[in-house]
């Protein structure tokens, strides 16, 4: 829930600093004309964090609307299978499928706080594109997301959804005409709107506040589960994974562990077709440091600092940068980010589906796949059975058609 | 004083603003972009800005974009832009290079700053680089003798504005309005208001960018500006001339002279406009 986030975060110190940095990371790298409009959310969000009303109300979305907090899951079959006990936050159980729904309600639900009436969206696959649809229909806010023309035509079924929930979708065709594209095209709507529109960014990235703003609301991910899995088994978890793409779900995930020096971290990144073919999504393990979307972080660019096309077979891991926050962690080594490719994370998927009866977000095998490989270190580490808590962050349905298409289970007619 | 700060103060001495003109490096190709330029200087602009072309320009409307998605097509390296600025340099007009900030980092800040300086360049034009994340810039600037333009733009507070006129040098780029790169059918009315701001709280020369595409205009926003700033209107008769580049290059030749002879009357009352401009021809 977001109580509990807003309540432990005046807790304790944390990042990022007065000037938005963490480390060497973060920070804005903006237009001047977004200065003040994200000075004016910073402020907005801060007091709105601490208002009792704000907090109260959108706990009771959460609760009433999301279907939060979520379970946890002890995943007796898979744990069996691979010598782990496996405990999984069950985020695929929420409204929309995915843990986005905790940041589209807070930053929606901040929008109406700040008096404006539009929100712009950019979204890759559709997932967040759906989630701030969503979110804008049940608060009354028109929602416009662009969308890269290449994934329109990809994902058609997902411009479906959004439209059927009032939202009008913008192809984007500039650039590569993917992701970075519409989140370009949705920095330079944001600019000329600033006034009366809020800029609902997905992921915990882009300038500073949006990164700070982005793991407040998820941040309940650890918060519940940490919770959950201590009255489950009486301790804390030996490791927590979750996947990585630009990392909402990740931060959400570690942020209630960082200082849990006995709970190891894990980010399990795309690697795509392999390092080799470069091919992969996996910016903190095989990017260098650089300023892409307003941060400074980790990110796939050329030697002469242009932006290179990400690949993975999962669209919401798909992005050439990461959020600065895991560029922080990574680099003090409080967290551990590894590659996990297409083939491992489609393995790991169909072995959920097998023991456990759960079509995950190929997003999420990512998580499971990664979760598996630290088995035996762990296991020999620690003496003994080792308990890792995986962030299930999403649900399959969306992915049927890329899975199916995967496992050769499509007639030629129908792949 | 720069070379940029020369030839503001001489302007001014003329009694009108300057003319900057802007256009990518590498588009159509690199010696037609250096064509262009160098005939753009011949056609009257005073201060050359020459684009690096980036993945990702989220300042920039459909016009540059497009203008930079073809040169990065045809090879573009970041190389090619110190050559470019050595041979539009050469010319005389200081040449300042515009440029996203990642393309800087990623060379390493005193690195570019070092090679810019030693092709004659002026400075630096950073749209997504603000004073506050800029410590290592200013630094390197300041060693090599170049000049740091940063940007304000209507929705700046005042303490910004001071903040950021403080940290720049040459002249400070006034966005005249909230929006992105591109021709306007109007000049903006905020950009009066904007100017008028700055010179509240600072005496650096102000140029006023975004939406200026004819002599005009320029003309409009030289009444106020010191420096009027034309980058898409420049660039769109390039993207029009397609594969022809002798038309292309005489067709910005011939916006530059439109552009300057606005620049020209803009601080001439209505009446007195022909007889001034054969003066100052």
């Amino acid at each position: 829930m977001f109580s509990s986030a807003a309540s432990a975060d005046q807790q304790r110190t944390t990042l990022p600093d007065e000037h938005g940095h963490f480390g060497r990371f973060g920070g804005r790298f903006m237009p001047e004309a977004l200065i003040a409009p994200l000075d004016e959310l910073e402020r907005a969000w801060r007091e709105a964090k601490q208002d009792p009303t704000f907090v109260n109300e959108l706990d009771r979305m959460f609760r009433e609307y999301a279907n939060l907090p979520s379970p946890l899951y002890e995943a007796s079959r898979l744990s069996e299978r691979v010598g782990a006990r496996v405990l999984l936050k069950r985020e695929d159980l929420n409204h929309t499928g995915a843990h986005k729904i905790r940041n589209v309600l807070g930053q929606a639900l901040l929008t109406r706080r700040m008096g404006k009436r539009r929100v712009i969206a950019e979204t890759g696959a559709g997932q967040h594109g759906v989630a701030s649809a969503t979110a804008c229909a049940y608060l009354d806010l028109e929602c416009v997301v662009y969308m890269g023309e290449v994934d329109t035509e990809r994902q058609a079924l997902n411009v479906a959804r959004m439209k059927m929930l009032g939202a009008t979708v913008i192809p984007v065709t500039t650039g590569s005409r993917t992701l970075k594209d519409a989140i370009n095209e949705a920095l330079r709507d944001w600019v000329s709107t600033v006034d009366d529109t809020h800029y609902l960014l997905g992921t915990a990235a882009g300038a500073h506040p949006f990164p700070e703003i982005v793991r407040d609301l998820t941040r309940g991910i650890g918060d519940e589960a940490r919770a959950q899995v201590h009255e489950l088994t009486g301790a804390l978890p030996d490791a927590a994974a979750a996947c990585v793409g630009g990392g909402s779900n990740a931060i959400g995930l570690f942020t209630a562990f960082l200082e849990d020096a006995d709970v190891r971290l894990y980010g399990f990144e795309a690697g795509g077709d392999g390092f080799d073919t470069g091919r992969h999504a996996a910016t903190i393990t095989a990017g260098d440091v650089g300023v892409l979307h307003g941060t400074r972080s980790y990110l796939l660019q050329d030697e002469d600092g242009q932006t290179i096309e990400s690949h993975s077979i999962s669209a919401g891991l798909d992005y050439p940068g990461v959020g600065p926050e895991h560029a922080y962690l990574a680099e003090t080594g409080r967290v551990s980010y590894e590659p996990v490719t297409d083939d491992e994370a489609m393995a790991a998927f169909d072995l959920l589906c097998k023991t456990e009866g759960i079509i995950p977000a190929i997003e999420s095998a990512h998580a499971v796949a990664g979760a598996l490989r630290i088995v035996p270190t762990l296991t020999a580490e620690l003496g003994r059975t080792p308990t890792i808590l995986v962030n299930l962050s999403g649900r399959g349905d969306k992915d049927a058609h890329t899975a199916a298409t995967y496992f050769g289970l499509l007639s030629e007619e129908d792949a | 004083m720069t070379a940029l700060s020369d030839t503001l103060a001489r302007v001014r001495a003329e009694g009108r603003p300057a003319l900057v003109g802007y256009l990518p490096t590498g588009f159509p190709d690199k010696q037609t972009a250096i064509d262009a330029m160098v005939a753009m200087v011949e056609g009257g602009v005073d201060i050359v800005e020459v684009g690096l072309p980036y993945s990702d320009p989220v300042m920039d409307g459909p016009t540059i974009q497009k203008a930079a998605d073809a040169a990065l097509r045809a090879g573009f390296r970041v190389a090619d832009v110190f050559d470019t600025v050595e041979a539009v340099a050469a010319t005389g007009a200081p040449t300042l290079v515009m440029t996203y900030w990642n393309p800087v980092e990623r060379m390493g800040v005193d690195g570019f700053a070092a090679r810019l300086a030693a092709a004659g360049g002026a400075g630096l034009i950073t749209p997504d680089l603000i004073p506050d994340e800029a410590s290592e810039w200013i630094e390197s600037s300041t060693t090599h003798g170049l000049d740091r333009v940063f940007l304000v733009a209507p929705s700046s507070t005042d303490e910004r504005i001071a903040m950021t006129a403080q940290a720049s040098s040459g002249f400070l780029y006034a966005t005249s309005v909230m929006g992105v790169t591109g021709s306007r059918t109007a000049t903006s009315s905020a950009a009066p208001t904007l100017v008028g701001r700055v010179k509240q709280v600072s005496d650096i020369p102000v140029g006023v960018g975004l939406g200026v595409s004819n002599g005009d205009q320029a003309a409009e926003v030289g009444a106020f500006a010191d420096a009027v700033i034309v980058g898409s209107a420049l660039v769109a008769r390039l993207l029009e001339a397609g594969s022809d580049t002798t038309a292309g290059i005489a067709s910005v030749r011939a916006l530059a002279e439109d552009l300057r002879a606005g620049v020209e009357r803009a601080r001439t009352a209505p009446d007195q406009t022909s007889a001034d401009k054969g003066a100052l021809a």
